[in-house]
């Protein structure tokens, strides 16, 4: 009888990398970011069982409720042409296939090298059921690593602004209505009222 | 027969008693929510007939009490049609997408202080990640229904729900600086002492920004652009029908019931009681009532939820555009603005006591 843990690890992997295979080999794009979102969320499963709560959950917020919405929204809104895109498919099979192959036999080979396996990286020690891993990991980022992680957020900030900037631009055909504008409307401004007699004396 | 029973009951292995128990708290919590979403359908339409000066379904049961029942009974006869040319798996699925968010977030929602199915540390994350899954069922519907019209819904609510989390997720980061914790246990907890120790009342702004963007989270009116009626017919589940449609409804009061929950557990001190402990009595009945207990909790989500109600009896629908210029730019700077006040305050000047 197989153990609970090794069960759902090898559960969530096949899953895993059923998951991707399907993103990369589907030809409908909606369904191949349908199935990354699969595979995200086998991924948030293998860390849940590692004990990392927050990057699991955190990699579900991020990625899946956030970063894969936006990327359906759009590739939902593509008219993709599948038969051009396929078009060039046979032309391209050799150069591909050899890079893929080099770089199957690139990863077998640094794998095989001794340096990776169960017995160098043995399971890491069961922490205590009080332990919290958010906790932990907060600790550390805004004490030990306070600078790099400022650094790498200030790094993300720039990138946002660089790229709102990049691709923002002003149509001039769009008939834009200052809001400010329109709150600040007064009934005086639009409606006037007539006082008049409601019938004539005959 | 009892005797029988408990040695039954005590021969199962451990994990079963496990699986068992949490399966029948699961369903503890579960039937009262849905029971409450069918009678949260009746409370609306009576509270918004009484608004209108009309009195709302009054024919089936005593003053229309049964009516839930009935409609629940309409939906379920009713044939289930797929359009032609309709993604099948994915248009049956997409209901399920929406509702089993909506359910599993309670899982981690305090009662009280000892009434929680799970509680984990992080369970305001956890809240967080699942309520932002339930855009799936709403995105794939109007996808799968292969409809001009329910893609143009599902789009909508795509970008909206997007747009609303920001300042969402923000409005919680500012409870959590205040209660130094992702548990929603404890952050209830650092409320006790009374009504002034509420979150709401150092947080104000945030707790309306929560408010607000879980309208427009639940898609509810005044942000009800999803299914626009006088524009895209019913938006996102203008192909659904029958039971598929129903589950819609279902997620969508359950998210608001949710939403209510939430906000009641984070700014208004949840299952605790208005009262500072020193002036409960310790009679008997009386006692109980006004100390902390479930129906504190229960009276603030009614309160929380009587106001979705009448927003939408009173606001007319936003505009897409003023939704978008309403969450990014008018919701997120205020959030930024007081998350960045609460942390100069906290840290750098003696008045830091005013968020704890």
């Amino acid at each position: 009888m197989i153990e609970f843990k090794p069960f759902v690890f090898y559960v969530f992997a096949t899953l895993l990398v059923f998951a991707a295979g399907m993103v990369v080999t589907l030809r409908n794009p909606v369904k191949s970011a349908l199935f990354l979102v699969l595979a995200f969320f086998s991924a948030a499963g293998l860390w849940l069982l590692l004990s990392a709560e927050f990057l699991a959950i955190v990699l579900v917020l991020v990625y899946v409720g956030a970063v894969m919405v936006l990327f359906l929204f759009v590739v939902m809104m593509l008219d993709i042409n599948l038969a051009r895109l396929r078009a060039g498919f046979g032309e391209y099979l050799p150069i591909g296939g050899i890079v893929a192959i080099l770089l199957v036999l690139e990863m077998g080979l640094i794998l095989s090298s001794g340096r990776f396996g169960p017995g160098r990286m043995p399971e890491p020690a069961a922490v205590a059921g009080d332990h919290s891993n958010t906790r932990a990991l907060g600790r550390l980022i805004y004490t030990v690593y306070a600078y790099p992680f400022e650094l790498a957020a200030l790094i993300l900030l720039v990138a946002i602004v660089a790229a709102i900037v990049l691709t923002m631009r002003r149509r001039k055909d769009t008939k834009y209505l200052d809001p400010a504008k329109q709150i600040d409307v007064r009934r005086e401004d639009r409606v006037r009222v007539i006082k008049m007699p409601a019938e004539k004396k005959s | 027969m009892m005797e029988f029973a408990t040695h039954a009951w005590n021969a199962l292995p451990a994990w079963t008693q496990l699986t068992v128990f949490s399966l029948v708290k699961i369903v503890a919590i579960l039937v009262p929510l849905i029971l409450s979403v069918a009678y949260l359908t009746f409370a609306e339409r009576k509270i918004i007939s009484y608004m209108q000066v009309r009195i709302g379904p009054n024919r089936v049961g005593p003053r229309g009490w049964l009516q839930p029942i009935a409609d629940v009974g309409k939906l379920l006869f009713k044939e289930v049609i797929v359009p032609a040319k309709a993604n099948q798996f994915l248009f049956v699925m997409a209901p399920l997408l929406a509702l089993a968010p909506a359910f599993v977030a309670w899982a981690v929602i305090p009662f009280t202080d000892t009434l929680v199915l799970a509680n984990i540390d992080a369970s305001l994350l956890f809240i967080l990640a699942l309520t932002s899954m339930a855009v799936y069922g709403v995105i794939i519907a109007g996808w799968a229904s292969n409809s001009k019209y329910a893609f143009l819904g599902s789009m909508r609510s795509a970008a909206q729900i997007v747009a609303y989390e920001i300042a969402m997720g923000f409005a919680l980061v500012g409870v959590l600086m205040a209660a130094g914790s992702l548990n929603l246990r404890e952050i209830a907890l650092h409320q006790a002492g009374g009504l002034h120790q509420w979150y709401v009342w150092p947080l104000f702004p945030l707790a309306l920004v929560y408010f607000i963007a879980g309208v427009a989270e639940t898609n509810r009116a005044p942000f009800d652009v999803a299914e626009g009626e006088s524009e895209i017919v019913a938006g996102f589940h203008v192909e659904y029908s029958g039971m598929g449609f129903a589950l819609f409804f279902l997620a969508e009061y359950a998210n608001m019931i949710l939403i209510s929950t939430l906000a009641a557990i984070m700014f208004f001190g949840g299952w605790l009681s208005p009262l500072p402990p020193a002036w409960i009595p310790s009679v008997p009945v009386i006692g109980a009532l006004l100390g902390d207990g479930v129906h504190w909790l229960l009276f603030k989500i009614s309160a929380l939820l009587f106001c979705f109600l009448w927003f939408r009896a009173t606001f007319p629908r936003y505009r897409y555009d003023q939704i978008m210029r309403l969450g990014w730019k008018v919701f997120i700077p205020v959030t930024l603005v007081w998350i960045a006040l609460m942390g100069a305050t906290m840290f750098l000047t003696p008045w830091g006591f005013i968020f704890h």
